[in-house]
């Protein structure tokens, strides 16, 4: 176990490095310039490089580069050029906003589609398993901002039970954050529930299959003590698997159901700042993606040696 | 031209993104654009529920929500152009010398008084007695002296240093003196010195203004929740007439739909400049609210790139502007708000003469010209827009019309930061849509270097006399002047001014009809009792 976590360790480093080094290189590519964007048409060539050598795009490339990775090991974010305020600060704010979303989204999104999948796989072919596919069908062809849109007409424009956007903040309690969340957390959930129910379904019914189903029945187990206690928990790996690539896309794909929400989010942040050129928001905050999409990474497969362990056993993998 | 870019672009490059990776356009406006959705949601559970919702929220109440497209992204309007920080400060937290008023015209502010030498080359501001910043310090002379110095300083980042630029000194004979002496004549100063960037810091409170702006203003910095909404209060100790209104948020929403559905929900009390004109219908509709189409300063512009070929030939140049049915084009692009221009002028500004009439669209004869400039049918041009609303769907409705005479036109949708670059910075493009919305920036035809390369001496000569001249009739005849010598050489093909759309619950006055500046001027703006 303990080389497993080491290997994992090394390549989370050196993944984050990769996206450090990818996503400096892309932005120097990219046509724009901050000092521009921040001081717009009427600007003078003399304001544009007092502003160039306060934000210290004077110097070299590999200067900046090399400065940014030092501070970023040490800790410092730097500072964001638009908004004046240290990285870390934007991203401490935005993160209780994401991770809250994310995590909310996808616990109902589990809490959906698992007994959904095992009961659609438990009626294979009858007419309650037609029923949830076909909704779940539905599900996976709906794209979430739409589905935000009618949540929202319905909820808050003609219902008035929950605000329309917005994000109240966690400082009022935690109530009013979480009824701010409820309806893009639903949008996110509902889509992410479709594949992931669609998913456990194949996965239960592949287990189904298996011989040791068989032979559990075989020694008197009911059906619905089989699908249970041998089907379901041989079934959880593919379904595990969804789910980290669900979240990893939760954490920062959500740039537009935070704009349909008006949620002052990561995914939000992130687009700003490409549209304004906040070179240092947008590094910072891809290797900080890297790094989170890398450790949800690791964390399913700390999952999958829990749910299977012959896979730690060994160094099998 | 900062403000009409700032106006609209990330909901609209969002909506783009969105639209290109999974819905074809047509159908997305179709399904979420408002009439449609509400339909079906009245059809999926009845109307029945909204009566109940009408009658609430209209009790005293003195505080103020307005939504807003983009967010400033700090608040220092001496440090920066994009458009939202003043739609937030000006007039609310900071105040000039000069100030405008709703109608564009130039109005005191913190000088109560000026008079000017006859030659034109000294201002002396009488300034207002007892004013303080929200932070105690006194208003005075040395504010004045240290605010214009600070703004022409070799490292000084104003977005507008230009203003400026005929400042030669700034004295004080007295505390409540201000004399600024000119390098020459600009009979444009006081209204420059109006300006959001021209607003009135103190020393002490300069480096953290982008964070916690320390103004003047009758309303002082409360709050600002990044990503999500700015809030003011009412100053206690304010110089003039205290605002009516106790706090003010301004709250940040980019999406057109759901800036909608925040007014429909009623988490918004205004929005000054809405997103969402094909939502109009629904809000005439509603009794609640109260809709204003007003006027802007933005001049909509087919940008040309006069020095290349074959947009030098001023016969091409005529025949685009021919080519253009502006009617279809505000009809099309615009859900028919919107007025078209033939100079860069608009027509609630001193001096406007109504040019639309020099081209009148005939196609038949715009390609007749084309042909006589050796332009052959199936030549193409490519046209680079920028992202906001107005400039992707005239280059649509542009290129249809242009293709009518033999001419077809490659779109090329780009970024802002892209447009900037490219376009503007280095001048690597044959046409672009754009609006300028900076109020009265005819000297922008008489630059040696601007991003769409005119040059004419007739105009410069015009110009500079238009500077110098201190006679407001003369003013005024040179303006037209101006605005003829611009329709008759074409270096643009002037299409329309953009409409300030503006929705507000019924129950809130005072609030502005009309952009003389893109601002929120909120001091006079209260509830009907």
């Amino acid at each position: 176990m303990i080389p497993f976590i080491a290997g994992r360790l090394a390549a989370l480093v050196l993944t984050v490095l990769a996206a450090a080094l990818v996503v400096f290189l892309v932005l120097e590519v990219l046509p724009g310039d901050p000092a521009s964007i921040m001081l717009g048409v009427s600007a003078r060539p003399d304001t544009l490089a007092a502003l160039h050598q306060q934000l210290g795009l004077d110097r070299p490339a590999w200067l900046r580069f090399f400065s940014w990775i030092g501070h970023l090991a040490i800790g410092d974010f730097g500072t964001s050029y638009t908004y004046n305020v240290p990285v870390a600060e934007l991203l401490g704010q935005r993160v209780m906003v994401s991770l809250p979303l994310a995590v909310m989204a996808i616990t109902l999104s589990t809490a959906i589609a698992i007994p959904t999948g095992v009961f659609a796989a438990a009626r294979r072919g009858r007419a309650g398993d037609l029923a949830v596919m076909g909704v779940a069908q539905i599900g996976v062809a709906v794209p979430n901002f739409w589905l935000g849109l009618l949540l929202i007409l319905l909820f808050a424009v003609k219902l008035a039970w929950l605000p329309a956007s917005g994000f109240a903040g966690w400082d009022h309690g935690l109530w009013p954050g979480i009824r701010s969340l409820l309806l893009p957390a639903i949008a996110l959930a509902l889509p992410q529930a479709a594949i992931l129910a669609r998913v456990t379904r194949s996965s239960v019914l592949e287990t189904l299959g298996e011989d040791f189903v068989r032979t559990a029945r075989a020694k008197g187990l009911t059906r619905g003590a089989a699908l249970w206690r041998h089907a379901v928990p041989n079934a959880l790996i593919p379904v595990v698997t969804i789910m980290g690539l669900q979240f990893s896309f939760l954490l920062a794909g959500t740039i537009i159901i935070e704009n349909v929400f008006t949620l002052p989010g990561l995914g939000r942040l992130i687009f700003q700042a490409i549209a304004q050129r906040d070179l240092i928001v947008v590094q910072d905050l891809v290797v900080l993606l890297a790094a989170s999409v890398i450790l949800v990474n690791f964390l399913v497969d700390l999952a999958y040696a829990a749910l299977d362990p012959r896979l730690s056993r060994g160094g099998s993998r | 031209m900062r403000l009409s870019i700032d106006l609209t672009s990330p909901p609209d490059v969002l909506c783009d993104l969105a639209v290109a990776k999974i819905w074809p356009r047509r159908f997305l406006e179709n399904a979420v654009g408002g009439q449609m959705t509400t339909r079906m949601l009245a059809a999926m559970i009845g109307a029945g529920l909204s009566a109940a919702l009408m009658g609430q929220a209209q009790a005293a109440k003195d505080t103020l929500t307005l939504g807003m497209v983009l967010e400033p992204p700090h608040l220092d309007p001496t440090a920066g152009a994009a458009s939202a920080i003043r739609e937030v400060t000006y007039a609310n937290l900071f105040e000039g010398l000069t100030r405008i008023d709703v109608e564009g015209r130039v109005i005191p502010a913190l000088a109560e008084s000026w008079t000017i030498s006859p030659d034109g080359l000294v201002y002396a501001f009488k300034l207002h007695q007892g004013v303080k910043f929200h932070d105690g310090t006194p208003f005075d002379c040395g504010i004045v002296k240290f605010s214009y110095e600070r703004a022409v300083a070799p490292d000084s980042v104003n977005a507008q240093k230009g203003l400026f630029e005929p400042i030669a000194k700034t004295e004080c004979p007295d505390p409540l003196t201000a004399v600024v002496s000119l390098k020459h004549p600009a009979s444009t100063f006081l209204f420059n010195m109006a300006w959001g960037d021209a607003v009135m810091v103190a020393p002490g409170s300069v480096a953290t203004n982008k964070t916690n702006p320390i103004g003047t203003g009758p309303f002082r910095f409360k709050q600002w929740i990044k990503g999500d909404r700015v809030e003011l209060e009412r100053s206690k100790d304010y110089w003039g007439t205290p605002a009516k209104l106790s706090a003010v948020t301004f709250k940040i929403v980019s999406d057109p739909s759901a800036a909608t559905a925040a007014m429909l929900a009623g988490d918004l009390d205004a929005f000054p400049n809405f997103p969402a004109a094909e939502a109009l219908d629904q809000f005439r509709a509603d009794p609640r609210f109260t809709v204003k189409i007003g006027t802007t300063e933005g001049k909509t512009i087919l940008a040309l790139n006069n020095t290349r070929k074959p947009f030098d030939d001023v016969r091409v140049r005529r025949a685009l502007a021919l080519a253009i049915d502006r009617k279809t084009l505000i009809d099309g692009a615009m859900s028919g708000l919107g007025q078209p221009i033939g100079s860069h002028y608009v027509s609630q500004d001193p001096g406007y003469v109504d040019l639309t009439g020099v081209y009148p669209y005939d196609p038949a004869k715009a390609k007749a010209s084309l042909a006589a400039a050796g332009i052959p049918p199936g030549t193409v041009f490519t046209l680079k827009l920028p992202p906001p609303g107005y400039a992707r769907r005239s280059g649509e409705v542009i290129a249809a019309q242009l293709e009518q005479v033999g001419i077809t036109v490659k779109l090329e949708p780009i970024e802002f930061a892209q447009w900037l670059e490219n376009v503007f910075k280095q001048s690597d493009f044959d046409m672009t849509i754009i609006a300028h919305t900076e109020a009265r920036d005819m000297d922008i035809y008489a630059r040696d270097k601007y991003y769409f390369n005119y040059h004419s001496d007739a105009y410069k000569a015009l110009y500079a006399k238009y500077l110098e001249a201190n006679d407001p009739k003369v003013a005024v005849d040179l303006l037209g002047q101006l605005q003829r010598q611009l329709a008759e050489d074409e270096p643009n093909v002037f299409l329309f001014s953009l409409p300030k759309i503006g929705v507000w619950n019924t129950g809130v006055k005072g609030l502005w009809d009309n952009y003389p500046m893109p601002v929120n001027d909120l001091t006079a703006v209260s509830w009907a009792q």
